[in-house]
């Protein structure tokens, strides 16, 4: 019923978009990180934010306060949002709301693995996961050796489970073959949300294809420099590539073949939206691009809010959080170590 | 007139309080004490004079940065206390007689030792819960081993069952026995076992996980710990389960052990041997009782100290919360050129100057400073804040206008008449004087009981209602007012004020319904005649008295508003409104609507036949047509066609002449004056950069905009004059609606059930009636009939005249602060 769901949207999904905007009217503004940035000590970044909708998270800390408890009360907030909002709702939007999270999942089972590689501490690899991408049995993730018993073990009990069935081997974990498991991971999941979002049809797909596309190309980009120099062959990069996005399929063919930076630079520069991107940096030059990619995500999130009636508002709103505690932990850290100079550096206005 | 309009004495709360600007330079030595006792009085209110600068650039940032962290470290005590399950007792809240420094000391102390505690708490009580976990694994992991044992030892040896079930005494005997056998068993299967405990809410996935993990070669021995386990962090009580794994092999081992790593589960090891499990337990109890004893003896004297600290907690609670709001004023005012004095800038009423200044001493007096506090009175070119004094009965109706809008500066306020009409529509609406005692009752409980209910806190719905209890209070005199009027006692009608004036035809009053009754004595003393209760033309009688007595009241109130518009361009001193607003608009709605109650007034008194609506009607389609037999006096078609034009005159009269006289004054005040006024302004500019002064309004005019604005007006006006009229119909139809329901409930709930001659289904009937009368008459009624007095007095009578656009002056008090939190 595309161009109908207007009429029944608000029964289910009424409340909830009311609420998510409502978080959203809450996000920090521009003025909000001028203020920030001229802080002091990380005191004055938490009386300041005690101003706004993470007070009730930080009043309670004792004053020598750390970045990390900043990150992890401002985490808590956004964890506390989603939770009730998942509480609250109903299919498919609840479904699409544990889409959300199954990135999350994804990086926190690399985060074990490889932390168990390094013989890590169990305890304290569970304390830097990030809360959304817990799961039950995260911790027994430990106990696996190679692919076959990680999954046999644990995560067949998890939603992550079909993502699998492209990476079951019985080899023994080492860095690379984890960093490949991760991508392939993420591939299956972005294509997974992508069809799972085409389902829903209406404004969600629409948006959410877009998103979701800017997504996977980002993906593609960044695998494709981090893999340049390594052993990774062509054929196995184009492997990880997800079969959508707006490289897809000849983007896909140039990227995989590429050897430096600037035949990367090339290949994207035959894309429009990609094209303002890549106009921002110098030549052989990668170090920005995060943050370009990031001001570019940053943007269409926020586009997402001016239509009404669609899923997307909710994936928008928990990236954005996610970029505002990002922001805030990098300015925390430039205010904690005194290094005040940088602290534009990374940091991507939301409004 | 004029004069004796002038000469009336001046009306409580018909004015706001006159306001003046004042700035305040206080040194620095008196600063803190001076604001501390501005507080304690409540009526000054500052003007934030660092509004550019973020909260950690102003002054006292650290000030507010130390008593942020005292209140932390007091919500850490007030939580540890709830937590500890000590009741706080009521304590006389005493003045605070501590400097902050010394407080700040002090709970920096209080708190460092209750951590101390508290960290040694938990760490007996970690060892104390590891000590239990311990005790019932080797209980119950104790039983699985018999168990298992039993099952390989059936054949063998029945004696050893018998040894299970046995007592203390008899197992030790069966020891030797049981060593012999056990290490046997356990060599030649190569079976071995861990026991732990593990959280009962994650039993099943660890035994899956388990499962799993050794592929099926495992039995999972499971019981449910006897005692919850208490966290020491959280104080929650958790259920545990005792487990027993039993698998082979090392790898299989390693694996587990990594499993219930992961799953929190604490492994204890059992010996195998009889003997030595008994030796343990034994340790374990006797080690058990020693921590218990350590561990009472501790949170004794935590909860000693955290009494202590409880004792004085509400002390520094509310110590702390003024700190910070002194330090928050201190924060809005400005450094003067020499960085030796403060200077602060706010509103306060006139009359409040004396005591202020007065104040002011005493603070200068009290902090030894050599120089006084300087206090002047400036002007401003802003509107000054709106205050009323209000009271406890008042304050409930000013409210009530507030939720439309603060009123203006000095602009009438609609309050003052709201006490009376408010709850004198209300009852028009709510007309019955049975619900009227139930309301009755009800506010004279929470009037009787106010010094108690005033300081608990109550829910918001009973707040609300406290709140109102004086509006309550005259909406339920009012209420049998109007009851006794409609004659209504839960809709049966009562003979209070002497015999009706009508009667039957004949004795036997067979044919009252059908032909109808006689009068025969002189009209009913007050009210509603009882005898029209259940006739035929009940409905069609009491119809047309509501509706003209809606009518009446709404023109009568709607004519108040449009005075009060008099009343306050006299006050501001606008000819052009008293001129062009005010007497238009007078004109257009009595020749109209005026002129419609005077026809009702006239039908009344006369008791005239003529039909009133096509009187009205025709006065508009034909207004030549002779009226017939609708004429109700001599005269009526001339003064109809005179009051027609009357009303078609005000239409322009109050659109076009203002916005042009406007434009006219405005072009003669500016002509060749625009030199003058830059200079003076740059003057001001230099002499005090941040002051409220400064900031000079360019007036703009906008001739459209002007009159723009004054078509929308008068069309709303004129639109108005109709639909508000018919607007106050409400009152006709909600009293209509409210006597039918009411009638409804009374005889098919409660005659119906009274005339079954049975005990139980009348209890019924009055069960439902009750319940009836309770929740839809005196609630849902009760709320619908406040919500269109509330319509009437916003809309259809503060819309004459009330502008609302003012704000409210919100003085600087510790009074207001207390209540704020929480």
């Amino acid at each position: 019923m595309y161009g109908f769901e207007a009429l029944t949207f608000n029964i289910h999904g009424g409340y909830l978009e009311a609420i998510v905007r409502g978080h959203r009217a809450s996000l920090l503004t521009a003025s909000d990180y001028n203020n920030l940035c001229q802080c002091e000590t990380l005191d004055d970044i938490k009386m300041h934010l005690s101003a706004t909708e993470y007070g009730p998270y930080l009043q309670n800390e004792p004053s020598p306060l750390h970045t990390t408890t900043i990150v992890e009360k401002c985490t808590l907030k956004l964890v506390d949002e989603y939770k009730s909002m998942l509480c609250q709702a109903t299919e498919p939007l609840s479904t699409f709301l544990e889409y959300i999270r199954y990135g999350h999942m994804i990086d926190n089972v690399v985060l074990i693995v490889t932390g168990t590689l390094h013989e890590r501490d169990v305890q304290e690899l569970l304390e830097k996961c990030h809360p959304l991408g817990m799961f039950d049995s995260i911790a027994t993730l430990a106990v696996a050796q190679n692919m076959r018993e990680l999954y046999r073990l644990v995560l067949v009990d998890t939603p992550l489970a079909p993502y699998f069935s492209e990476c079951i081997s019985s080899e023994d974990l080492d860095d690379m073959n984890i960093e490949i498991m991760r991508n392939t991971l993420y591939k299956a999941y972005l294509e997974d949300f992508y069809r799972f979002c085409q389902k829903l049809g209406g404004a969600t797909a629409e948006i959410m294809s877009d998103l979701l596309s800017f997504e996977a190309d980002r993906r593609v980009v960044n695998i494709t420099i981090n893999s340049i120099g390594t052993e990774l062959t062509r054929d196995d990069r184009r492997k990880l590539y997800s079969n959508f996005g707006l490289l897809y399929p000849y983007g896909h063919e140039e990227l995989a073949i590429c050897e430096d930076i600037d035949q990367v630079r090339a290949a994207m520069e035959k894309y429009p939206p990609y094209q303002s991107i890549f106009s921002k940096l110098s030549y052989g030059e990668s170090q920005m691009l995060d943050k370009a990619f990031y001001e570019e995500e940053v943007k269409r999130l926020c586009l997402t809010f001016e239509q009404q009636f669609h899923y997307a508002v909710f994936f928008a709103y928990m990236r954005l959080r996610e970029q505002e505690i990002r922001n805030l932990m990098w300015i925390s850290e430039c205010v904690g170590q005194n290094q005040k100079s940088r602290v534009h550096d990374s940091v991507v206005f939301i409004f | 007139m004029e004069e004796f309009i002038d000469n009336l004495p001046p009306m409580d709360l018909m004015r706001s309080e006159k306001m003046s600007y004042v700035q305040l330079i206080i040194p620095m030595e008196s600063a803190h004490r001076a604001i501390s006792y501005l507080g304690e009085l409540g009526l000054l209110q500052f003007r934030d004079l660092n509004a550019d600068k973020s909260t950690f650039q102003r002054t006292f940032v650290n000030q507010v940065k130390r008593c942020g962290e005292m209140s932390r470290k007091l919500r850490f005590f007030k939580d540890r206390i709830s937590k500890a399950g000590i009741v706080s007792l009521e304590h006389p809240v005493m003045q605070p007689d501590m400097e902050l420094e010394e407080l700040e000391i002090q709970l920096a102390e209080h708190e460092h030792e209750l951590i101390e505690l508290n960290s040694n708490n938990e760490r007996l009580q970690h060892t104390y819960n590891e000590l239990l976990e311990f005790k019932m694994v080797l209980d119950k992991a104790g039983r699985f081993l018999f168990s298992e044992k039993n099952h390989h030892a059936i054949g063998d040896d029945r004696e050893l069952e018998e040894s299970v079930n046995s007592n203390h005494e008899f197992i030790d005997t069966a020891s030797l026995l049981e060593k012999e056998l056990r290490s046997g068993f356990s060599e030649q299967s190569g079976v071995r076992f861990i026991s732990g405990i593990v959280c009962k809410s994650r039993v099943v996935r660890f035994e899956r996980m388990l499962f799993r993990a050794t592929r099926g070669n495992m039995l999972f021995n499971q019981a449910p710990a006897d005692e919850e386990i208490v966290d020491p962090v959280t104080f929650e009580k958790n259920a545990k389960i005792v487990f027993m794994v039993f698998f082979s092999g090392e790898h299989a081992k390693t694996k587990i052990l990594r499993i219930c790593e992961a799953f929190c589960a604490n492994c204890y090891p059992v010996p195998e041997d009889l003997t030595k499990q008994h030796q343990v337990t034994r340790e374990v109890l006797s080690r058990l009782s020693d921590l218990e004893a350590t561990l009472d003896a501790g949170i004794r004297h935590r909860n000693k100290a955290l009494s202590s600290i409880d004792y004085n907690l509400t002390k520094w609670v509310t110590m702390v919360r003024r700190e910070k709001a002194v330090y928050d004023t201190l924060n809005m005012l400005n450094f003067d050129v020499t960085k030796k004095c403060l200077v602060g800038e706010g509103w306060c009423p006139i009359f409040a100057t004396p005591m202020i200044q007065e104040t002011l001493q005493r603070a200068t007096y009290d902090s030894n400073s050599l120089v006084g506090v300087i206090f002047h009175v400036m002007d401003s070119v802003e509107s000054p804040p709106t205050y009323f004094r209000t009271n406890h009965f008042t304050n409930a109706f000013q409210e009530i206008v507030d939720a439309y809008g603060v009123a203006r500066y000095q602009e009438a306020n609609p309050a003052v008449y709201t006490v009376i009409t408010f709850p004198f529509l209300f009852a028009v609406m709510f007309g019955d004087w049975g619900h009227g005692i139930c309301l009755l009752i009800g506010s004279l409980i929470l009037i009787a009981r106010e010094s108690k209910l005033s300081k608990k806190k109550l829910g918001s719905f009973m707040e609300m209602l406290f709140g109102g209890r004086f509006v309550l209070l005259l909406m339920a005199i009012f209420s049998i007012y109007c009851g006794l009027i409609y004659n209504e006692f839960f809709s049966v009608p009562f003979h209070i004020f002497g015999r009706s004036a009508y009667k039957c035809h004949d004795a036997t009053c067979s044919n009252a319904a059908t032909v109808g009754l006689v009068k025969y004595q002189d009209p009913y003393p007050f009210g509603v005649d009882p005898s029209w209760r259940g006739s035929r033309s009940e409905l069609p009688f009491l119809n047309s008295m509501k509706m003209k007595m809606s009518i009446l009241l709404g023109v009568a109130q709607m004519n108040l508003g449009i005075l009060l518009s008099y009343f306050n361009a006299r006050f501001f001193g606008s000819s052009l409104d008293i001129r062009y607003e005010f007497i238009p608009q007078m004109i257009f709605l009595n020749s109209l609507f005026g002129y419609l109650s005077l026809l009702i007034i006239i039908k009344w008194c006369t008791g005239s036949q003529a039909d009133l609506y096509h009187v009205m009607i025709y006065m508009f389609l034909s207004p030549t047509d002779n009226l017939g037999e609708n004429e109700l006096f001599w005269g009526q078609r001339p003064l109809q066609i005179i009051l027609l034009l009357l009303a078609l005159v005000a239409v322009p009269w109050m659109l076009f002449p203002k916005p042009f006289i406007l434009k006219k004054l405005h072009t003669e005040r500016f002509q060749g004056r625009t030199y003058g006024m830059l200079g003076t302004s740059e003057i001001d500019l230099e002499v005090e950069p941040d002051s409220a002064r400064a900031r000079q309004h360019h007036e703009d005019f906008n001739f459209s905009e002007v009159f723009v604005h004054q078509m929308i007006h008068s069309i709303e006006f004129v639109l108005g004059a109709v639909s508000n009229t018919a607007s106050y119909l409400r009152l006709w139809a909600l009293s209509l609606a409210h006597s039918e329901l009411s009638t409804v409930f009374y005889e098919k709930v409660l005659l119906l059930a009274w005339s079954y001659d049975n005990f139980i289904i009348r209890l019924v009937g009055l069960a439902v009636f009750s319940f009836a009368t309770a929740f839809i008459l005196l609630m849902m009624e009760t709320l619908s009939a406040f919500l269109h007095a509330l319509r009437l007095h916003w809309v259809e009578f503060q819309g004459k005249f009330y502008h609302g656009d003012g704000q409210k002056f919100k003085p600087f008090s510790f009074a207001s602060i207390t209540d704020e939190e929480d």
